[in-house]
């Protein structure tokens, strides 16, 4: 245990944790937009699985990773209308229509690699970007500033996405849309519209996370998430709907998986337990959802499809 | 407002409409995921006719075929009666997986301790032991749910990631197969299982095992439980208001916390099932859940919301999408086309059958209770007479019935 408190393993550690958070902190922010204006929206994982191919696909082709993530960017929001289409429009069972997304996206992400891809081979890396001057604090710049620029972004969007859901209008309405939508409607605000561009705003951002996760890891595989998608809904709840608590469910849960892999790696853990070690990301979670639980209420109206004079 | 004469009209063409899309629906959702199916399939350059041909000649054509589509199908309807359990209940199962894991270790690990006793004895004990071991990984996100208010669709993932680290350590630990001889570590497996486990096939020079009588028995027991019998009631009339369920005198957090046990106890059975039931007769995975489920916890819901939540259509809804994931293999040999378009078109009818049901709920409201004549919004006559108000009670206070589908149990 006594490797474990050294300067440079402490600081790769947090500095590990920050860029592993950086995929669920977008996609989760995006969702709690969509949450938010009373829409649970349950494909992210298949939503982020799709961008995360386009991203590779296209940055293994043109040779830019630029254009990889704007393709994954665009299949976010192709995905984003698709599914505002279903849960609003339509009006279907939000729960179960975000899991036949998740299918389409797993089933049909893995039948585009072996299909157009083969082989995969690894893409350029991403390299970390030092910010002048702040990465020279000691401790503190080896740990956060020696990132690169999509964590960067998913942090710096932490308070944008605070100010807009808070500070303007637009805010306003989706909380009221996702509080009380006939309320809303009452005075004139289009719920549907609203809910639209939510929902929107939330694959779009998922879109960006599975870019962001194909760029940490460099290669596409099946099923490349994990789940991470389905950690990232769950993490909208662990935060109670507030961008800032969404942000430190992120890094906790970050910081568990690289505690757990670094502990693994330092032969802490033996490696025969190394697989009920790494229970520990998903067992924090479920114990943040209990207490989370019974302190925060969530939006009143969130998965109930509105119906006019309903 | 329409004029009073054009009301005849617009009734029965509210009828029709209804008609068409309580019996249409499923169907044509199917007809539309593999319509887009195709054109994927054209896309990437093969020919959707041969592509289709080879699935259904893979999955349907012969008794080998058969065979395997029904051996495929007998986990499938057994997850897919555990999830019209729980979302009757309006419970959101999507623990699946895990509960199939945790029911497969049960079952291998029973089998394993008591390999000398007799067919008759171990089979049946190794089942009930799968069905444990899922019914646990139900009953906690259940509870969570019931008395904690934890959203169980997020907990029952987080379950299914707890679930495949426990596989993984305990099939590359200590269940795992010492004996292999392997050059480059042991491969993550049980030993070959006492042969008393495994289910008897029953026509030769097929697949076909009991276990496929089993399920469907299954099946049926689970549409009387439902429909026949109190605690039934009770799951359904909780699954549509809580508020009336508890008002008429329903212990409605143990109910629900039995329906999600309930449910997981059948995604155990199944995953038991894929144990003794395998080619291998053993527990076998690759290090992820899919390795030994075959997305079955997933592919379950599937089948659930094809067969309109009722575990009776589930039998044929189970056979249909066992013969796809059976015939997928033929499309991949056939037009290089990966197997993986199954899994894609399922998800598009998921999406299909869910988009479909809102319309379908409208246009049974509107033919159902047209304001003019409202002696014609009877309750629903499969309902026995002093439970009706119970459930006239739940509709008021949800608007409509959520999913009762007109066709499920009659």
């Amino acid at each position: 245990m006594a490797h474990f408190f050294t300067y440079a393993v402490l600081t790769s550690t947090v500095a590990a944790a920050m860029a592993l958070a950086a995929p669920f902190l977008l996609a989760a922010l995006g969702e709690t937009m969509g949450q938010r204006s009373g829409v649970i929206n349950l494909g992210v994982d298949g939503i982020m699985l799709l961008s995360a191919f386009a991203t590779y696909f296209t940055a293994l082709r043109t040779g830019s990773l630029l254009y990889g993530v704007f393709a994954g960017i665009g299949v976010g929001i192709v995905m984003g209308v698709v599914t505002a289409f279903i849960s609003v429009t339509l009006k279907a069972e939000q729960g179960i229509s975000g899991i036949g997304i998740y299918l389409f996206g797993l089933g049909f992400s893995d039948l585009l690699l072996i299909k157009l891809v083969g082989s995969p081979l690894p893409i350029p890396e991403l390299h970390p970007l030092g910010i002048p001057l702040l990465d020279r604090i000691p401790a503190v710049g080896n740990m956060l500033f020696k990132q690169t620029i999509l964590v960067y972004l998913a942090f710096l969007l932490v308070p944008i996405f605070t100010f807009i859901l808070y500070r303007t209008s637009y805010g306003l309405k989706i909380r009221a849309c996702g509080e009380n939508p006939s309320a809303a409607d009452t005075v004139g605000i289009n719920v549907s519209r609203i809910r639209w561009s939510a929902v929107l705003i939330g694959c779009t951002m998922a879109g960006l996370a599975g870019a962001a996760l194909l760029l940490y890891d460099s290669v596409f595989q099946q099923n490349l998430t994990q789940s991470e998608g389905f950690i990232a809904v769950a993490l909208v709840y662990f935060g109670a709907w507030r961008p800032v608590g969404v942000m430190g469910g992120s890094v906790l849960y970050g910081l568990t998986i690289a505690v757990v892999l670094e502990l693994k790696s330092l032969n802490v853990i033996p490696l025969s337990a190394s697989d009920l070690a790494a229970t520990a990301p998903a067992v924090v979670t479920i114990l943040a959802l209990l207490l989370v639980a019974r302190r925060f209420r969530q939006p009143a109206m969130l998965g109930k499809p509105y119906e006019r004079g309903g | 407002m329409p004029v009073e004469a054009s009301r005849p009209w617009a009734e029965r063409r509210a009828t029709w409409k209804r008609f068409l899309l309580s019996w249409f629906a499923l169907p044509g959702s199917l007809l539309a995921a593999l319509l887009l199916g195709a054109l994927m399939i054209a896309v990437l350059g093969a020919n959707p006719l041969t592509g289709y041909h080879a699935l259904f000649d893979g999955a349907f054509v012969g008794s080998y075929a058969l065979g395997a589509s029904a051996v495929r199908a007998a986990p499938l309807l057994l997850v897919g009666v555990g999830i019209c359990i729980s979302f009757r209940a309006n419970m959101f199962n999507i623990g699946g997986e895990g509960q199939l894991a945790m029911g497969g270790l049960a079952c291998a690990a029973t089998a394993l301790a008591l390999p000398n006793l007799p067919s008759a004895v171990l089979i049946p004990l190794v089942l009930l032991a799968g069905a444990a071991g899922g019914a646990i990984w139900g009953a906690i996100p259940g509870a969570f749910k019931a008395y904690f208010n934890v959203n169980e669709i997020l907990s029952t993932i987080m379950l299914n990631l707890v679930a495949v680290q426990v596989m993984n350590y305990l099939l590359s630990g200590p269940m795992v197969d010492t004996s292999q001889n392997s050059t480059y570590g042991l491969i993550p497996e049980t030993k070959l299982l006492s042969s008393h486990s495994w289910l008897p096939i029953l026509i030769k020079g097929t697949q076909l095992h009991l276990g496929v009588v089993i399920a469907v028995v299954v099946a049926g027991g689970a549409y009387i439980l439902l429909w026949h019998t109190g605690l039934g009631f009770r799951l359904r009339a909780v699954g549509m208001s809580r508020d009336a369920a508890n008002y008429a005198g329903i212990k409605v957090k143990r109910t629900m916390v039995l329906a999600m046990t309930l449910s997981g106890a059948m995604c155990g059975l199944g995953g038991a099932m894929l144990v003794i039931g395998s080619i291998s007769h053993r527990m076998v995975t690759d290090g992820s859940l899919t390795g030994f489920t075959g997305s079955d916890g997933f592919n379950g819901i599937v089948v659930a919301l094809f067969g309109a939540l009722s575990p009776l259509w589930s039998i044929i809804s189970a056979f249909l999408f066992g013969g796809l994931l059976t015939g997928g293999d033929a499309l991949q040999v056939a037009t290089g086309v990966p197997a993986d378009m199954v899994t894609a078109l399922e998800g598009l009818v998921v999406v299909f059958v869910v988009s479909l049901e809102y319309m379908r709920r409208r246009a049974r409201a509107a033919s159902l209770a047209p304001p003019v004549t409202p002696s014609r919004a009877s309750p629903p006559t499969e309902t026995p007479a002093e439970e009706g108000a119970v459930l006239v009670a739940a509709s008021r206070a949800v608007g409509q019935p959520p999913g009762e589908a007109s066709r499920a149990g009659a």
